[in-house]
């Protein structure tokens, strides 16, 4: 966005020309990261990283102050986990291969799993998804929609039914039926309720009564736009659920999902998935550098 | 990760301590924890500095008062600015017109569908309303499958048109029905969009100009971040909305993005949502907001202990 460049623009003008890290440059540089939602902590941080750096490397010019601020950003970012695979097409390490996503209320979760459904059917895997939301009013139709969409079984029971009940028939389901993937939809919560975070627990260990080794993946969504908050989301999903990776929604728009950084580095979580949009077409893997380069365009 | 705004305050309001009146040098330590607060909310990092700034204008100079202490004071005027940012008394929905007709905006996810539904039972079981919902999100998966089964529920009709793509023909004939049936409030639910979306802001738009609506209504996810200032500013300059909804309080968000919002386009916040459940609303409380913003339950306590 408009704003969002001459912000750089400020950045590098006040680079240009200097020998060392004055204060303008890191205020300028602690107005990029906060305006981006990377939050005080985790931009403090940074700013430690790269005058730690600049001392040693004794920098020059802008374009060097630009890669090592680059580096330093992306080495927060937590590395992916070497036994998930990174890519649609990459083998999986077990069948049927779970994948539970959880979040707060209206993330993007079902369409995350939505397009997740159609890039696996593109490379040739087998998937089934769980309609795991029996709460939120048509949940599960959604999820249907996207089913068929993608051209995957979609295994359900009615409103209001035992979410782990649900996700038990579908890995039950899609064992019986050699399936690769299995992606378990639940409802919306928010964090700070206790009986709903006990309820998302309960439903990972019934799946392990059908696959010991599941969910073999927990995906937690996180919108893009959220603020400070995503903390504390990450915090107590992982709490209740053991999160491995995260996928972030909504990028499309102007928001730039700066506070995945800190999460990435203190939980040590790697973001996996990005969402750009509405369509089954609009996810990606995530790409470290890419996703620094944003937060400066 | 954070260090608790009371564990920070206390730190710098020693510095405060014992001194008779606010000076430059002993109130720039209380602003920079104050200035730390306000972004750990999420309030705008500009907003932030603005406000750091009034309040050291009003803070510097200041004699402090026999009854209160120089802490005492810092507290009373950041407290006194930050509510009066947030707005005075609460802004009632405006039902004039005949049929009063409501227009929801807002990005995707933030609660338009959940909130059209609360405030039609609202509005229905507390203000003796006959009101329609109207189903113009014609993209997301199941959007007016989610409106039925909510007016189901509260026993309010929901105008549809499943052959539909069009949502300004379908909100124009909803009207007519309504005028037909006698509702005398229609509320109007959207897909949501993002500010950035020329399409899609035209297209509601032409909803606006097509409907003429009393109130439309800007709904916003209380746990936004930084980008709140130029979604609400776009929205604004879109459509001139008459009132903010503020979604998910619920959480323990401390929901800076209000403060944010509210200085940028200036609109009252009308109403909070406070659950998943169709009574989950409730009016808006700026001192409220303004204490949740700064945690200032923490700070009013740490002062009743100095
Ligand atoms: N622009 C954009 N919109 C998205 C993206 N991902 C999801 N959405 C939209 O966000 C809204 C909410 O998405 P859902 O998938 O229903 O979210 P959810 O987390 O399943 O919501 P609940 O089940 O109600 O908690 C929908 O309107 C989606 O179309 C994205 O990457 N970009
Ligand atoms: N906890 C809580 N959840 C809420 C609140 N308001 C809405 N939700 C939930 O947030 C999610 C999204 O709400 P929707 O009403 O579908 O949002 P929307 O703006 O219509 O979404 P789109 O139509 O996809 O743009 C759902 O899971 C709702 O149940 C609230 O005040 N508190
Ligand atoms: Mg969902
Ligand atoms: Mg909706």
């Amino acid at each position: 966005s408009k704003t969002k460049e001459s912000v750089f623009s400020k950045l590098t003008r006040a680079v240009a020309g200097k020998s060392k890290v004055d204060d303008e440059v890191l205020d300028n540089l602690e107005e990029v990261l906060i305006t981006s939602d990377v939050g005080v902590e985790t931009t403090l941080r940074i700013i430690e990283r790269i005058e730690k750096r600049v001392a040693q490397d004794k920098y020059v010019n802008t374009s060097e102050l630009n890669g090592i601020l680059k580096q330093e950003i992306a080495g927060l970012l937590a590395e992916n986990n070497s036994d998930t695979p990174i890519d649609f097409d990459a083998e999986l390490p077990t069948t049927p291969y779970v994948i539970m996503v959880v979040g707060v209320n209206g993330v993007g979760k079902t369409t995350t799993i939505g397009k997740l459904a159609h890039q696996f059917t593109k490379a040739g895997k087998k998937v089934y998804l769980g309609a795991a939301d029996t709460f939120r009013a048509a949940a599960v139709d959604q999820l249907v929609i996207w089913g068929e969409r993608a051209g995957v079984p979609v295994i359900k029971q009615k409103m209001g039914a035992d979410p782990a009940s649900v996700a038990y028939d579908t890995i039950a389901s899609a064992k019986a039926n050699n399936a690769d993937v299995v992606i378990i939809d639940t409802a919306g919560r928010l964090h700070n309720k206790i009986n709903l975070m006990n309820e998302l627990t309960k439903i990972k260990n019934v799946m392990q009564k059908v696959v010991p080794s599941a969910p073999n993946e927990v995906l937690l969504v996180l919108d893009g736009s959220t603020g400070q908050n995503a903390f504390e989301q990450a915090k107590q999903f992982t709490k209740a659920t053991d999160v491995t990776a995260l996928a972030i929604t909504k990028l499309d728009g102007t928001a730039k999902g700066g506070v995945v950084i800190g999460i990435s580095d203190q939980f040590k979580i790697p973001v996996k998935y990005i969402g750009l949009g509405e369509g089954m077409e609009h996810l990606q893997v995530f790409d470290k550098d890419r996703f620094v380069e944003t937060l400066f365009e | 990760m954070f260090e608790s705004l009371s564990e920070r305050l206390e730190r710098s309001f020693k510095i405060l301590k014992g001194e008779g009146k606010i000076s430059e040098i002993n109130v720039a330590e209380t602003l920079k924890d104050v200035r730390k607060a306000l972004l750990d909310a999420d309030v705008n990092f500009k907003i932030a500095k603005t406000f750091t700034d009034t309040v050291k204008e009003k803070a510097i100079g200041q004699n402090v008062l026999t009854s209160l202490k120089p802490n005492q004071l810092m507290v009373k005027i950041v407290h006194d600015e930050l509510a009066q940012l947030m707005g005075g008394a609460s802004v009632d929905i405006n039902l004039k017109g005949s049929p009063t007709v409501i227009l929801m905006s807002g990005l995707q996810g933030s609660g338009k569908t959940t909130f059209s539904g609360k405030l039609a039972n609202l509005l229905k079981t507390k203000r003796s309303k006959n009101p329609l919902l109207v189903a113009c999100d014609v993209y997301r998966p199941a959007a007016i499958e989610q409106l039925k089964v909510l007016g189901e529920q509260l026993g309010v009709p929901v105008y549809s048109d499943l052959e539909s793509k069009n949502p300004v023909s379908i909100a124009e004939a909803a009207i007519k029905h309504a005028k037909l049936h006698g509702n005398d409030v229609v509320i109007v639910d959207t897909a949501g969009r993002l500010a950035v979306d020329e399409a899609m802001m035209n297209e509601i738009a032409a909803i606006k100009k097509a409907i003429n609506p009393q109130e439309i209504l800007f709904v916003v996810d209380s746990m936004t971040g930084q980008d709140a200032v130029n979604t609400a500013k776009e929205f604004n300059d879109r459509l001139d909305f008459d009132g903010v909804i503020l979604t998910k309080l619920d959480g323990d968000t401390r929901g800076g993005a209000a403060l944010s919002i509210r200085s940028v386009v200036n609109k009252p916040i009308k109403f909070v949502g406070t659950g998943e459940k169709m009574d989950a609303l409730d009016v808006f409380y700026p001192e409220r907001m303004a204490d949740r913003i700064l945690g200032m339950g923490d700070i009013v306590s740490l002062v009743e202990r100095a």
